[in-house]
Parts: C-alpha cells; structure tokens; sequence
C-alpha cells in the first residue's frame, strides 16, 4: 500500500512531465485543455460520474477509516493483554421453584481466589458495580457505584484530573472516600471545589478525594456514560452497602447478591491471551448457570480489523462499478466528440497528421478530461470530509471522526487516469482510423 | 524546367456496393516546377479523384506518382502523412481552419507534424506569412473572427509554412464574392510568379483564366491540355512585402526539405 501511494504519484508527475517536455505532447494538451474549455458544460457533465464516484470514494474511505480508527482506538485502551470476566444476569428459566426474591448468580470471591493462581496473570482487578444515587445536598444524580482496589486505575488506563486515586489504606481501613467521573462532579459540584466535600451514597457520606479525567470507555459494564461513574474502595463497599444489593423499580422490589461484578485482569504476555481466556473458562465451568463472560479485546480487534479490510474491499468494489459507469460516460461523450469534430481529424490528416498523432491528441484530450474530473472529485471528497463533520457536530452534535487516507487519494487519481485511458482509446483509434477524405467532406 | 509531378497511367477504381465504378482511366500527367495548372471538367470528371491522389490522400489503383522524384504510388499510410506535411500544401474551398487555434497557430500546424519544434524561429516565419498575406494586424485572432477571404488568407499562409514542393487548390474561390477571388487569385498568382507551384481545381472559367496552363477532363480521362494565352492580368498590391524578404519567406534557409528537386 505505501508503496503504491508512493509510487502513483510520481508516476503521475513523470507522466505529465514527459508531456510537457515534448512538443507534440504539449501541443497536444494545451489543445485538450482549449477544446475542452469550449464546450466546458459538456466536459463538466460528461465527468460528472467520474467526480461523484472519486469524491464518494474519498469521503467513505476517510469516514469509514475514521470510525474503524475510532473503535480501534476504544479496544486498544481496554488492553490488548487484558481479559475481562464479567457476571451476567442468567435468562430467568423455567425451574420456578428456585425463584427466590434475592438473585444469587455471578462471580464469587472463590472464583476470583482460583483465577488468581492461573501462572501468568500480572494484575487482577475485581468491581462491583450496581446503580446508586448520589447525593450532595438536595442534588441527586443516577450514577453507578464501581468499588475496586487502586490497580483499577492503571489496568483500564485511566488518569487522575484532580486530586488521588483511592490506595491501599483507604481499602484496608475501610475509609469512605469516593473518586467521582468528571461529568459526574460537575453536575454534584457546580460552583465549589469538589475535593474534600462529602457527598452522599445509600446512608453513608463519602469524602471526595479526586476525579478523574474525562474517557470514552473505563471497561466498565453497560453503555452508561462511565463519566458518571463514583469509584469507591472494595472493603469499604462490603461493609457499607452489605453483599446484597437492593433495587426499587416501580413498585416492586429486588435483590440481588453478586460478589464481583467484573475482574479485569492483565496477562504478562500477549501470546499468553488467549489459552488464559480457556483456562478461566474452564475453571467457570461448575457453574450451574450461564452467569459469567470472559472477553478478550484482542479477540474484538482482530475481529475489528477484518471487519475494516472487508468495508474497504466493499469499498473498492462500489468505487470501480461507479468509475466503470463514468468511464463509459466519457466514451459516449468521446464518440460523439469524435463524429462532431471528423473535419478537424480530416484537416489534420491532410496537413501531415499520421494515424497516431490523432490517436494520442484524443487520448491526452479523455486522460486530461478524466484527470481533471478525478481531481475535483478529489476535491469535492475533501470537502466534504471537512464539511460534514462540522455539520452533524453543529446541528446533530454527534461527532463523526473521519481520517483521509493518502493511499485512497492517490488511488482514486490513479484509477481516473486509467479510466480515461482505457475509455478513450476505442474512440480515439475510430478517429485515426478515419478516411481523410471522407472526413474532409464531412460537414 | 524539372517536373514535379509526374504521373503515369493513373487508375482508380472505387467498389461501390460490389460495382466497380472507374473514377480514373489511365491519365498521364507532367506538371513542371512554377507551373499554375487549372483542373477542370464537370463533375464526376475525375477531377476531385485526381487532386486526392495528388494530394497523398488516397492510393492509385494503378500506376505510378512521382512527387520531386520519390516514388510514392504505393507508400504506406504513416509514410503518406510523412509526404504531405513535407511536400504538399493544401488550399481548400471551406479554408479548413481550426476553429480552437489563432492565425498563427493555424499556420504552425504542418511544422508541428513535420515533427519541428516550435521556436522562435517557426514563429517568426509564420507571422512572416501572415504578414505576407496581408493579416500582420490579426496574429492572435481566431478564424470565427475572420471573414472568408482573411480565412482563405490565413489557409494559404498555411499551404506556404512547409515550403511546399506543390500546391494544391481546391476551388480555392468557391466560397467568395468576385472581389474577394479576385484579391485571392491575385496572391496566387504572385505567389507563382515567384517560383510555386500550384495546382487548383475550378469550374469557373474567370478563375481558370489565372493560370498558365488549363486541364479539362471527361469520364476519368484528359480531354484537353493546352497553354492559356489570355492570362489574368496581376494586379500590383496584395503582396505589400519587398521581394527580397518575400523570397525569404518563402523560401527560407531551415526548412528547405532534404530530397526535393
């Protein structure tokens, strides 16, 4: 790929320097260049096809690298040597005699200990995370509770804004301190300094400590905001809110016992990935119920990246149907620029023209057509890359990442020299191959 | 006098739909250097027929041509080209310019096939030409923006840029008003009496009469060759260049072809 992107251009330079260096083949373009300016609406039209097609080209590829880029991204910060355990609520089944009004399923602390011996495992991270209010004064915001221990911070690739992180004496000595995501704190905390505040979480207060600097993806569970996550120490959360957890909803009540909800753990080698994955797996197996998950980011990226190779193959394929449709375009328009201008080939043939020299004159006329078609298409691409992002975000407010790729520019020039090329040899071996004096009689 | 072209027993037979249709039937033709020869003869005579293959454009399907000596009845298509844009120059009756290019770039056009590069020199000398035939103010105009004689001009600056062994004319006056062939006759004319050669075909006898010698022709043969006694008298005035930067244009150094004469 670099080496086509390279290579295209300087094909391209040469290609046009050689023109331009030889007379006939100068003549021959500033004569392409006027016979096009005057029937300009013509030319504009008949490259029409090949301007959109270049220019959907371009802009798909750049949106399409972008969002690809964009998830990429999000599963590289989960950890590519990371794996993630986390505990799911089992499908209700139909044994209704074992309903009891506390769900017990999840990962348990045993499990967690087990895990623990697996060999090549360099940090493990176990959370527990269930919804809870959190109070300050009489603002309250739904947010979600994450107890952890302090490696959450390092494992997940999260940086502190202000403030600390929770450490090791806040878990051992079961202090209530909580580190607040940043939207979280500006929606508790509007004009104060949060730091060293109380707010509150169930019945107990919690002294603020830091906040964390705002993220996309903290590898939490859910696709809650995890800006509006309070990050509180592990044994202070088992003392404080008990190992069931209850929840309200509408009228009825439920419990719920799960010990972990996620462990995150590092693995020392990436090699060492996937057989891991298996072996938790296998030391899952004695649950009775489907109550757990283990995803490997690794196994998403790769899954990611065929996943981009395929839309850019699709990509490709819907680029050449639209430049095999402009090309065909520019051959019609050809012909009939051909047939229109017989006498012109006739006056050249008598005044000393051979067959080739009226082959390449139309040929540098359809290369020059369908060059500068790809560069405004290569325009009007770029434009748009620039464009609509700055739509959505101004009136959608959604952001659309978008990444130009060098390769699909000088690809998309490559490919309207070429088409004008192929498409323009038929009609400009049919003008060489006239009768001149059947062309001279042509009125 | 050398002769220039020399043609001998000239056939040409076109295959319309599978009917062999003689256009030419055996002519033998000497036309000698600075003659100014008028073709003529009803259509269907052959005539047109005959300026063709004079003109290189089309093949004999017997005989022999001999233009300046070469051999070239039976040239392959590349080569033809070759002796048309070194050779021949090329009146026609619709002036045949190109309507994307200026004067002078029209007149350029059998250099730049000829395989010249275009210099400082080439350029000199087409404005030389235009200047010759009396368009010294109009380099850069576009033919729309010409009347038909100043086109007509411009055509035989062009027939004149190569130093054409000979001239050929295709009812050159066709298209204009009596004043106008007149003026353009006259630069023919002049244009003989310096040294070229031309060979134009008419059907007026008012044009004929400006040339030396009258051809006639009937079904694909000669009918009659003889020498006009009444020739046109010239008028002064058209050719407004001293003859010696005249004889330069013409006939300049750089371009007299290698092989002729």
């Amino acid at each position: 790929m670099t080496l086509v992107s390279l290579a295209t251009p300087a094909l391209l330079v040469f290609l046009f320097l050689s023109i331009g260096l030889w007379d006939k083949g100068r003549r021959g373009f500033v004569l392409a260049i006027r016979s096009l300016w005057l029937h300009r609406m013509r030319a504009f039209l008949s490259v029409l096809g090949i301007i959109i097609g270049t220019a959907a080209v371009i802009a798909l590829m750049a949106f399409g690298e972008g969002s690809m880029q964009d998830a990429l991204e999000d599963i590289r910060r989960m950890g590519a040597n990371n794996i993630m355990v986390r505990s799911i609520k089992p499908t209700e089944t139909a044994n209704t005699s074992q309903r009891s009004w506390v769900a017990i399923y999840g990962l348990t602390f045993a499990d967690f200990e087990k895990i623990a011996t697996i060999p090549c495992i360099s940090r493990m991270v176990p959370m527990r995370i269930f919804p809870q209010e959190a109070r300050r004064g009489y603002r309250g915001v739904n947010s979600r509770v994450v107890a952890t221990i302090p490696e959450f911070l390092d494992i997940h690739n999260l940086d502190v804004k202000i403030g600390r992180f929770i450490n090791g004496d806040d878990d051992f000595h079961l202090r209530n301190v909580a580190v607040l995501g940043s939207k979280l704190a500006s929606r508790l905390f509007s004009f104060e300094d949060p730091i060293g505040k109380e707010i509150q979480l169930g019945t107990f207060y919690y002294r603020v400590v830091g906040i964390l600097k705002e993220h996309s993806q903290g590898g939490s569970i859910g696709s809650e905001d995890p800006n509006l996550d309070v990050i509180i120490p592990m044994n202070t959360a088992k003392v404080r809110f008990g190992e069931k957890i209850f929840q309200r909803t509408s009228g009825s009540r439920s419990a719920e016992k799960v010990d972990i909800s996620q462990i995150t753990l590092s693995v020392t080698d990436i090699d060492k990935v996937r057989p891991t994955g298996d072996i938790i797996r296998r030391i899952l197996e004695t649950h009775t119920k489907q109550d757990f998950t283990v995803s490997i980011p690794l196994d998403r990226l790769e899954e990611a990246e065929r996943a981009k190779e395929r839309y850019k193959l699709l990509l490709v394929l819907i680029a050449s149907i639209s430049l095999v449709v402009g090309g065909i375009g520019i051959m019609n328009i050809m012909l009939a620029t051909v047939t229109e201008r017989t006498r012109e080939i006739g006056i050249r043939r008598a005044l000393g023209a051979k067959q080739r020299d009226i082959t390449l004159q139309f040929l540098i006329e359809a290369v020059v057509q369908t060059s500068l078609g790809g560069l405004l298409g290569i325009g009007l691409g770029l434009g748009m890359v620039l464009a609509l992002p700055w739509i959505t975000e101004t009136f959608l407010a959604t952001r659309l990442p978008s990444k130009v790729h060098f390769d699909s520019i000088s690809w998309s020039l490559a490919t309207a020299v070429g088409v004008g090329l192929i498409f323009g040899i038929y009609p400009s071996r049919r003008a060489a191959l006239m009768d001149p004096i059947e062309a001279l009689r042509h009125v | 006098m050398a002769s220039v072209v020399r043609i001998e027993e000239l056939e040409k037979t076109y295959i319309l739909e599978s009917v062999l249709v003689p256009a030419l039937k055996g002519v033998t033709l000497e036309v000698e250097e600075g003659d100014f020869v008028a073709l003529m003869g009803p259509s269907g005579s052959g005539k047109s027929t005959l300026l063709n293959l004079l003109g290189c454009l089309d093949r004999p399907t017997y005989g022999q041509y001999f233009l300046a000596d070469q051999d070239i009845a039976h040239l392959d298509d590349d080569q033809l080209s070759e002796i048309r844009s070194r050779y021949l120059g090329f009146i026609f009756q619709q002036y045949n310019l190109l309507p994307q290019y200026t004067v002078v770039e029209n007149i350029e056009i059998p250099l730049l096939y000829q395989g010249c590069k275009i210099t400082d020199q080439t350029l000199e000398r087409c404005e030389g030409l235009a200047r010759l035939v009396g368009l010294g103010d109009r380099f850069d105009h576009r033919p729309m923006q010409l009347s038909g004689g100043q086109q007509q001009r411009v055509a035989i600056a062009r027939a004149l840029v190569n130093d054409p062994a000979v001239i050929l004319a295709d009812e050159p006056t066709g298209n204009l008003d009596s004043h106008t062939s007149d003026e353009i006759m006259n630069l023919l004319a002049r244009l003989n009496d310096i040294g070229k050669t031309i060979i134009m075909v008419t059907h007026e006898n008012e044009i004929a009469s400006w040339a030396k010698r009258i051809i006639r022709m009937r079904d694909g043969l000669i009918e009659s060759d003889v020498r006009n006694n009444e020739l046109h008298s010239r008028s002064p005035g058209t050719i407004s260049l001293p003859p010696e930067m005249l004889e330069r244009l013409v006939q300049p150094q750089g371009f007299q072809q290698a092989g002729a004469n």
